[in-house]
Parts: C-alpha cells; sequence; structure tokens
C-alpha cells in the first residue's frame, strides 16, 4: 500500500472510531431513548420552554414507518455516493487515457529522434508505431 | 439536525425566510455564471453537492447519546466560494423537507441560513484565514470544514433561543439548553466531518490537479506569475 493510500485508509479508520466510540462507551446509557435524534430532543426541550406550543404546520410527506424513512435516508446517501464514484472514476479513466497517449507520443517521439539521425524514413515508422504501443 | 416542521412561530419563520432569499438568489446567479463561463466545472460542482447529499443524509451518534448529521457544506465553498453553497445547501435542505420529513417547509428559510448560509460562509473565512496564515493546505482544509459544521448548528441554537426564550433565564438560558442540544453533539461530528473533507480533497489534488489550480485551492502558474510580479 503506498504511503497516499496508507493516510487515507487511517482518515476512514478515526472516522468509523468517532461513530462506535460513542456506542460503544455506552455513552447513551443515561437516556431513556438512547441516540434519538438532536432535532427530536429539541422538540422535547421546546415542550419544555413552552408547554402550550403547538407545531402550526404539518410535513406535506410523511414517511409512513421508520423503515421507509431510513430507506429514503439510504437512498439519498446513496444518490450522493454514485455521483462522487462517477466523478472519480470518470476522472482516473481520463488521467490514464491521457498517461497513455502521453506514453504512446513519447514512444513516437523517442523514436523520431533515433530516426532522425539516419534520415527521414524513422520519422515515418516512429509515427506508425505510435497507436501500437 | 434541522429545525422540524412548524417548531418555528410564523413570524420568526417568515423573517429567517426574508433573510435568507438574497442570498439564494444570489447563489442561483454566482452558480449560472461560474456554469457559463465555466463549463468543464459542471462535473466538480456535481461532486461538491452530492458530497453534501451524502454527508447530511449520515446520521451518526455522539458523546452526548443522541444523533445528528454533518452538513458537507465546507468543501463546496472552499472550491467554489459560499454563494454557490447556498443552492446547493438549499437543494439537500428541499430534498429532506419534502421527502423525509426532515426539517421543514416552514423551517426552509431559518435552516438555509444556518446551513447554506452561514456555515458555508464561516467555514470558508476559516479556511481563507489559514491560508493567509500560512497553514497548510489541508490544515485549512480540516478547520474549514469544522468551522462549517459546527457554526451551523449553533445558529440552529440561537434560532430556537431566539424563538423559545426561558422563562426564567431567557435568551441566554435557553441558548444553553439548545447548545447543549445541537452545538455538544455536533463537535464529534464537526471532526469526522472535517476528516472526510480532508480525504475528498486529498483525492481532488490527484485527479483534479487542472480544477483546483483553475478555482484557486492549489497554486498554479497564476499564482506563481503574481509572486513574481509582487517581489519585483
Amino acid at each position: 500500500m503506498s504511503r497516499n493510500a496508507k493516510i487515507n485508509t487511517l482518515l476512514l479508520l478515526i472516522v468509523a472510531a468517532l461513530a462506535v466510540l460513542p456506542l460503544a462507551l455506552g455513552l447513551g446509557d443515561h437516556k431513556e431513548e438512547p441516540f434519538t435524534g438532536a432535532d427530536a430532543e429539541a422538540e422535547t426541550a421546546i415542550t419544555e420552554l413552552q408547554p402550550d406550543y403547538e407545531p402550526w404546520f404539518s410535513p406535506l410527506y410523511e414517511p409512513p414507518s421508520g423503515e421507509i424513512e431510513s430507506a429514503l435516508f439510504a437512498l439519498q446517501a446513496a444518490l450522493g455516493a454514485g455521483v462522487l464514484a462517477y466523478y472519480f472514476g470518470l476522472r482516473r479513466g481520463r488521467r490514464q487515457g491521457a498517461a497513455r497517449a502521453g506514453a504512446d507520443e513519447s514512444d513516437a517521439g523517442a523514436a523520431t529522434a533515433t530516426g532522425t539521425a539516419d534520415g527521414r524514413g524513422g520519422s515515418g515508422g516512429g509515427s506508425a508505431g505510435g497507436p501500437g504501443a | 439536525m434541522h429545525i422540524a416542521e412548524g417548531y418555528l412561530p410564523p413570524v420568526h419563520a417568515a423573517a429567517w425566510g426574508v433573510a435568507s432569499a438574497p442570498f439564494v438568489v444570489h447563489g442561483v446567479r454566482a452558480l449560472t455564471r461560474e456554469v457559463r463561463s465555466n463549463p468543464e466545472s459542471t462535473l466538480l460542482l456535481g461532486a461538491a453537492g452530492a458530497f453534501t447529499f451524502v454527508l447530511s443524509a449520515l446520521k451518526l451518534p455522539s458523546v452526548t447519546g443522541s444523533c445528528s448529521h454533518p452538513t458537507g457544506t465546507g468543501l463546496g465553498a472552499i472550491l467554489f466560494r459560499p454563494p454557490i453553497m447556498a443552492v446547493l445547501g438549499t437543494i439537500t435542505l428541499l430534498f429532506q423537507a419534502l421527502l423525509l420529513a426532515h426539517g421543514g417547509l416552514t423551517t426552509l428559510g431559518a435552516n438555509v441560513f444556518s446551513m447554506a448560509i452561514v456555515g458555508p460562509w464561516a467555514g470558508y473565512g476559516a479556511y481563507v484565514l489559514l491560508r493567509r496564515f500560512g497553514a497548510p493546505l489541508m490544515v485549512a482544509v480540516f478547520f474549514g470544514a469544522f468551522v462549517a459544521d459546527l457554526s451551523t448548528y449553533c445558529v440552529t441554537s440561537v434560532q430556537l433561543a431566539l424563538a423559545f426564550p426561558d422563562p426564567g433565564s431567557g435568551i441566554p438560558g435557553a441558548l444553553a439548553k439548545f447548545g447543549g442540544i445541537f452545538a455538544v453533539t455536533q463537535i464529534p461530528l464537526a471532526v469526522s466531518e472535517g476528516l472526510l473533507t480532508v480525504l475528498v480533497m486529498r483525492l481532488l489534488t490527484q485527479s483534479s490537479k487542472g480544477d483546483l489550480i483553475r478555482l484557486g485551492v492549489l497554486a498554479g502558474r497564476t499564482s506563481e506569475r503574481r509572486e513574481e510580479a509582487t517581489a519585483r
């Protein structure tokens, strides 16, 4: 593994550790319902601060169950991850294509350089050899 | 985690909507200008938007025993400047409000203000400041993303404290309460977001050097020329 790949893996491992540690250390144990959303906790806090507050608007569409909701969240993450993967894949492909074309050209260039020493014929051979290399 | 639907009084909801609207309109203009003058950046714009999509779908556990999610707005703000993130962030928030019942239409203005306006500007500010003081690129990127993430939730806490002051201790008391829920929960997540943004930036420096030079993130020929000019 290259140094670059090692650093990237390390970054991912730290992120994973940061996500797992609160669960592993049981940091939610003091709560009735551990690891609920912060937005739900804020709703509770609002009701504590202003017991008579009623939300005056409800969502136009609400996922009918927790399963559907997590499916939609997974869909959102998958859409984003898909576009990111497409981007990096496309870039890598283009870079490899360019590198290959560059290698062909320098091969052809090298052939041309040796070719010029012994006359005109070499340059023709160089460019013909290009696509095959 | 955004303010839930209907959980801001109508006056507050409207005021945040009015405050956010000009930034979003300005952002749409900046975005069309960017796409028109640099069509090749469309792809990277898509990637920056996709990063926000992924990160704001990841609800992660935190030290407070509750869950929240990062915002992913720091990366795009560093690459394309904050106005463009006002648009990309709003699109993400709309998606979540309409399909996931997460956040809301009435609270959209307030949530746009925190996640798509203050977050990107604060993160971008931290990034530019650190770069100016000579911090290495990846250190500046980490803190840019960290600040963008954390400031978003500080603003959310302020918005709720303004709307629901504590009967005894007033707005400061409510701010401490909402800050404890949102901002403290967010600290480890902001670290995660910083690390993930550094990871993506590292991949970009390998794959899209040309784009990064054009956007001024990496020093290229133009900035070298500028340095030469100032040296003379």
